[in-house]
């Protein structure tokens, strides 16, 4: 599962861009992902340039 | 000063994209408003803030206040550190104070007539039998709906707007580039040339840049491939690793982050009653990463399409196909010719940079020109050198 660090976000919205699901929502400086419509594919979790998506076992 | 609850054009978003085209529309005597979470128009400051000389000048006769540093060559850095410099001769460019500038363009559709508020946060759209013709917003402790015939979506590379009203704007990882940049002082470096490191200690996948920004102050920043993103280093690391080794002793003033979209160009930046602009229309220059004079031109184009659509009274998707349409004939050959060159590039090993550095320094600095760096790079794909030689006409 994805989890958001959110105290380092930067709100961005470079993850939101690559998300095949669509599924990364962003509205001004709340930042949540619906996990129900998450793969997994962790395509977030490499873009970010701060290191602020972690994937959690 | 209050938000009425009509508008004939509504543009979400007060960048330089969203600024061209409010004062397009209030040019030709149509009512418009922007829209601008932030508190400030211009800041916080996600940009490079590097442009051409013709990309500024095509639109306004810069000011003063606007140029942090004329830029009159460049410094390329191979992975091997060769550096190879390039004098732009009459194409200049300039690194801009984005904070000033965006301020500005604002203030100039403001006197055109359009309207503007800050910390105006748009949370939705209204969507009426198919038809984009409104937004929901929040304003202080206002909840409002403000009607309007067209959506002017000018709101960055996420675009809610977009996601909103049904436009494809999901970017694959390989044409995102993922950014960090330090705005840094106390650094000694030549304040009119622009450094570029490439190769895959620095920035694979893309490049790191040192902007000079006046008064021994910089941008340094970078952008990495979402290609190579995925192998676990984030942007940030390659940049700390880059700035603690050879300038440790800089301040950085400022951090910023965000990503940069480089794919083809978006076919359908449309819908009913729906445009987007800038950024969130991928209106970039593929190859470097630059966007400030597209994302103008994006917007003077759409400001004006939406105009003659408010004259013909005709907001349909169909209507509206006039702005990408138009702006394919203008770009589109050269954004495709960009994108393939970038393609290319990404595609070359440390050692074929070496030697395209090794190559470029033979020729004089005299001779030497960007196009004919880029006829050399791209010498694993001869064909590319008619794109290069064609995007490059002119400079």
């Amino acid at each position: 599962m994805i989890k958001i660090i959110d105290d380092k976000c930067d709100y961005c919205g470079t993850c939101v861009t690559v998300c095949p699901t669509d599924c990364i929502e962003l509205d001004h400086d709340l930042i949540e992902i619906e996990h129900p419509k998450c793969i997994d594919c962790n395509l977030c979790v490499y873009i970010c340039p701060i290191e602020v998506l972690k994937i959690e076992n | 000063m209050k938000i009425n609850s009509y508008y004939d054009v509504i543009i979400v978003g007060g960048g330089p994209s969203g600024s061209m085209a409010a004062y397009e529309i209030a040019k030709a005597g149509f009512s418009v408003c922007v829209f601008e979470k932030d508190r400030d128009i211009g800041y916080p400051v996600r940009c490079g803030e590097a442009i051409g000389y013709h990309g500024l000048n095509q639109y306004f006769k810069p000011k003063k206040t606007w140029i942090a540093a004329e830029i009159k060559g460049a410094t390329l850095v191979s992975p091997k550190n060769h550096r190879v410099n390039v004098d732009f001769k009459n194409e200049t460019g300039y690194i801009l104070n984005r904070r000033v500038f965006d301020y500005d363009l604002a203030k100039i559709a403001v006197n055109e007539g359009a309207e503007v508020f800050t910390r105006c946060y748009v949370n939705d759209l209204i969507i009426k039998d198919g038809f984009v013709n409104g937004v929901k917003l929040k304003y202080f402790d206002e909840t409002l709906e403000v009607k309007s015939k067209i959506v002017i979506g000018a709101d960055g590379i996420e675009s809610r707007v977009g996601r909103w009203g049904g436009v494809k704007t999901m970017v694959r990882m390989k044409d995102m580039e993922s950014c960090v940049q330090y705005s840094v002082s106390n650094i000694d470096i030549s304040q009119d040339k622009m450094i570029m490191f490439v190769g895959k200690n620095y920035a694979p996948g893309g490049y790191l840049w040192i902007f000079p920004k006046g008064d021994r102050s910089a941008n340094i920043g970078i952008g990495i491939s979402g290609k190579y993103a995925k192998k676990g280093k984030s942007a940030k690391s390659y940049l700390d690793d880059f700035v603690n080794k050879f300038y440790p002793d800089v301040s950085i003033l400022t951090t910023v982050c965000g990503g940069v979209s480089c794919p083809k160009p978006m076919a359908e930046p449309i819908n009913n009653g729906l445009m987007l602009v800038g950024d969130a229309a991928h209106q970039i220059n593929p190859m470097t990463g630059g966007g400030i004079a597209s994302g103008m031109r994006g917007g003077q184009i759409a400001g004006q399409i939406a105009s003659q659509a408010l004259k013909d009274e005709d907001y349909s998707k169909k209507y509206l196909m006039k702005y990408p349409k138009r702006l394919f004939k203008e770009f589109g050959n050269n954004h495709n010719r960009f994108y393939r060159i970038k393609e290319s590039i990404h595609q070359l090993k440390d050692d074929d940079l070496n030697y395209i550095a090794e190559k470029v320094s033979e020729i004089p600095e005299s001779k030497r020109t960007l196009s004919s760096i880029f006829k050399h790079a791209v010498y694993k794909k001869p064909s590319l050198i008619v794109d290069v030689f064609k995007v490059f006409a002119g400079i």
